[in-house]
């Protein structure tokens, strides 16, 4: 197997040179950008609401055993069956056990990220049940058998061609380049799938600790009917989503809603404190609620990076970044992309093996000021590095900053080190660009800089 | 030890050392002032029943939901006349309420009231749900709904129309008002669902196009009176 830091650079070599690629994304995100913006300006004090989310993020994470026993006593009471699962393995056999006690035919699903990152698909089909995602992005890139590109869009890296020739090849349906013709195929081949799935499963938004309740955040409907017609639903949750109160879905919806996709509100947000109650017509009989660690206690014991549990995966800090809107989101090969992902995943699946992501970043901060929930995302990535350098230093990194250190130290030696690379620069045309050059990194793709004729500290002296 | 407190455990053990102060890697200044009073922060919204009107309107136009403000009752039911006949309406789902009761009075048409529990594939295949509501919300255009007060999970969801009878005194100006009275009307026992529905279902999975209509209901209509 390759390892993923060489498979993260093949694929991001050859994503930064797809100049259809990065027109695409950037079209999309422009149009995102803008509306953001507009909708950012409605706030009275958009600053004040970042800091009031992030100080009720921060009582959430920082009293967390406290909230999540209240969330799930108030869920049981109303007779909600709540599971806990260390593991990725733990939820999926959870689930897997839910689905074969119902026995189930088909399953229905709308967007979950949680269940991208436990592989929840490929175990209930491994099992032999149909699961059919809902929401129209993550339906086509199920059709394509790909993971999401993004955590908000899941097929933003598609042309309405491509989703027109997919369409034609899974479903039998007539070519059409109009989004809304598309639309409407899903819609036709969905409807049927909600009304004959035996199991619906959701993704989770909000937890309410007061309440006992699970607020989901969608725009299409799709969880609304995943979450009303099918018998039995199971919604599967990290243990970061908490929220203490009801009323905190008042300042989280709407930011949620402006900073992830530009919209004062989403379409539907929906809360759900359990199954079908005495007096109500309709409704799951059984409820499930999956929490899930796989990990996320590993973060929330680093105190410095803890606030990176705050997140409310709205994805703008993907959506600003230099390097992903150059990479894209597959290159990451994570479950969550961008700088959130850069972040969180050494700690999810192992500092050694993710560490690069904390290097594949320009440190340029715009990750930082535009999320909601104020993540000192850009230092963290700073903090991998250091947490990787000291955990397994690499030697010859070692060597050549004390060599560094060595020369620097000695002004005479640096002076002469001037004196010899004004020399060699002359030579350098020769072997620029090819094996032989120890600058090849850089010139391949940019010119290196001339030394000036005369340094600083020379000028300086002629000066007095 | 049960997975339950094995999670527990870990995250107690974690939670021994404190994490920063949030926000306080911002070289800014902290906003001061009661972070709690979320009306503060969030979109403004004026404070007349004339002006939270004018912005629920000028929220459903950018949504593409059909605001109406109707002054009476009897004008309410030729509006909805009005609407099935131009969209030739064959059967509709509604649920039992006051509001629609009358609304509905002089609508001649098939129906199924899903108070009673209903055939999934009949709901389906009606022209229009509809429901009532708990609010409406001025600031960002959202109809508040639960299963309790708009006849249950589906019926404002599944069908391709969904209309949405209200009385102009359920307007509220903003989302912290809302909640302020889900749980004054509800505290004790809130209904297994509760939604804010904000314009038609809606999507813009290919190319960022907005598409009405993706799941949901491809129509939104909220007659006010």
């Amino acid at each position: 197997m390759i390892p993923f830091f060489k498979e993260f650079k093949q694929q991001a070599t050859r994503l930064t040179h797809d100049l259809r690629h990065r027109g695409l994304i950037q079209t999309a995100l422009k149009k995102y950008e803008i509306s953001r913006d507009a909708k950012k300006s409605r706030f009275q004090s958009w600053e004040t609401a970042r800091q009031a989310a992030a100080e009720t993020k921060w009582e959430a994470i920082n009293h967390l055993d406290k909230y999540l026993v209240e969330f799930a006593q108030k869920l049981e009471a109303r007779g909600t069956h709540v599971h806990w699962a260390s593991t990725a393995e733990q939820a999926r056999d959870i689930i897997v056990k839910i689905v074969r006690d119902k026995k189930a035919r088909s399953i229905i699903k709308s967007k979950a990220m949680t269940a991208e990152e436990i592989h929840l698909n490929d175990a209930l089909e491994h099992a032999g049940f149909e699961v059919v995602e809902s929401d129209l992005g993550e339906y086509i890139v199920q059709l394509r058998h790909e993971a999401p590109y993004h955590i908000v869009f899941p097929a933003m890296h598609l042309t309405r061609g491509e989703i027109s020739a997919l369409f034609q090849r899974e479903l039998g349906s007539a070519p059409t380049d109009n989004p809304e013709e598309l639309t409407m195929i899903a819609r036709r081949a969905l409807r049927g799938k909600y009304i004959a799935a035996d199991i619906g499963i959701t993704g989770v938004n909000f937890a309410i600790a007061e309440t006992g309740m699970i607020s989901i955040t969608e725009n299409e409907g799709n969880a609304r009917l995943t979450a009303a017609l099918p018998k039995t639903m199971i919604s599967l949750l990290g243990i970061e989503k908490v929220l203490p109160r009801l009323e905190d879905l008042a300042l989280f919806l709407p930011m949620l809603a402006t900073a992830g996709a530009g919209q004062a509100l989403t379409g539907y947000n929906t809360m759900y404190g359990g199954p079908r109650q005495p007096g109500e017509c309709d409704g799951p009989e059984e409820f499930h609620v999956v929490l899930l660690d796989n990990k996320r206690t590993h973060l929330l014991a680093d105190a410095e990076q803890r606030d990176a549990l705050h997140c409310i995966r709205c994805g703008a800090c993907l959506n600003v970044c230099p390097i992903y809107k150059n990479v894209g989101g597959h290159t990451y090969g994570t479950t969550y992309q961008g700088p959130i992902g850069s972040v969180i995943t050494p700690h999810l699946r192992g500092l050694q093996d993710w560490k690069h992501l904390s290097s594949a970043s320009s440190l340029c901060g715009a990750c930082t000021e535009t999320c909601p929930v104020k993540i000192n995302l850009h230092h963290h990535l700073l903090q991998n590095r250091r947490n990787a350098m000291a955990e397994k230093p690499v030697w010859w990194e070692k060597l050549a900053f004390k060599g560094f250190a060595f020369v620097v130290n000695r002004p005479r030696l640096y002076d002469l080190g001037k004196k010899l690379a004004r020399i060699g620069q002359a030579f350098h045309p020769l072997i620029k660009g090819t094996a032989f050059d120890p600058a090849r990194s850089w010139t391949q793709t940019r010119e290196l800089p001339e030394l000036a004729p005369q340094s600083f500290h020379e000028l300086w002296k002629e000066r007095k | 030890m049960s997975e339950r407190e094995a999670i527990l455990s870990r995250i107690r053990e974690a939670l021994k050392v404190s994490a920063p102060h949030p926000g306080a890697h911002d070289h800014n200044e902290p906003p001061a002032g009661d972070l709690r009073n979320f009306s503060k922060w969030l979109p403004a919204v004026g404070a007349s029943q004339a002006e939270q009107i004018a912005l629920f309107r000028a929220n459903s136009t950018e949504l593409r939901t059909d605001f109406r403000l109707i002054d009476s009752m009897s004008h309410m039911v030729s509006e909805i006349a009005s609407i099935s006949g131009k969209e030739n309406w064959q059967k509709i789902a509604r649920h039992r309420g006051a509001l629609i009761d009358d609304a509905l009075s002089m609508l001649d048409l098939p129906s199924i009231t899903t108070d009673d529990g209903y055939d999934v594939n009949a709901l389906e295949s009606s022209d229009a749900g509809i429901t009532e509501c708990d609010a409406l919300i001025a600031q960002t255009g959202t109809v508040l709904v639960t299963s309790r007060s708009a006849g249950g999970r589906a019926l404002s969801v599944l069908p391709p129309h969904h209309v949405v009878i209200a009385r102009r005194d359920q307007l509220l100006p903003d989302l912290p008002s809302a909640f302020a009275l889900l749980k004054k009307k509800y505290a004790d026992s809130y209904p297994s669902m509760i939604s804010l529905i904000t314009g038609p279902s809606r999507t813009g999975d290919i190319e960022r196009i907005l598409v009405l209509g993706a799941h949901g209901p491809k129509k939104l209509t909220v007659l006010c009176y």
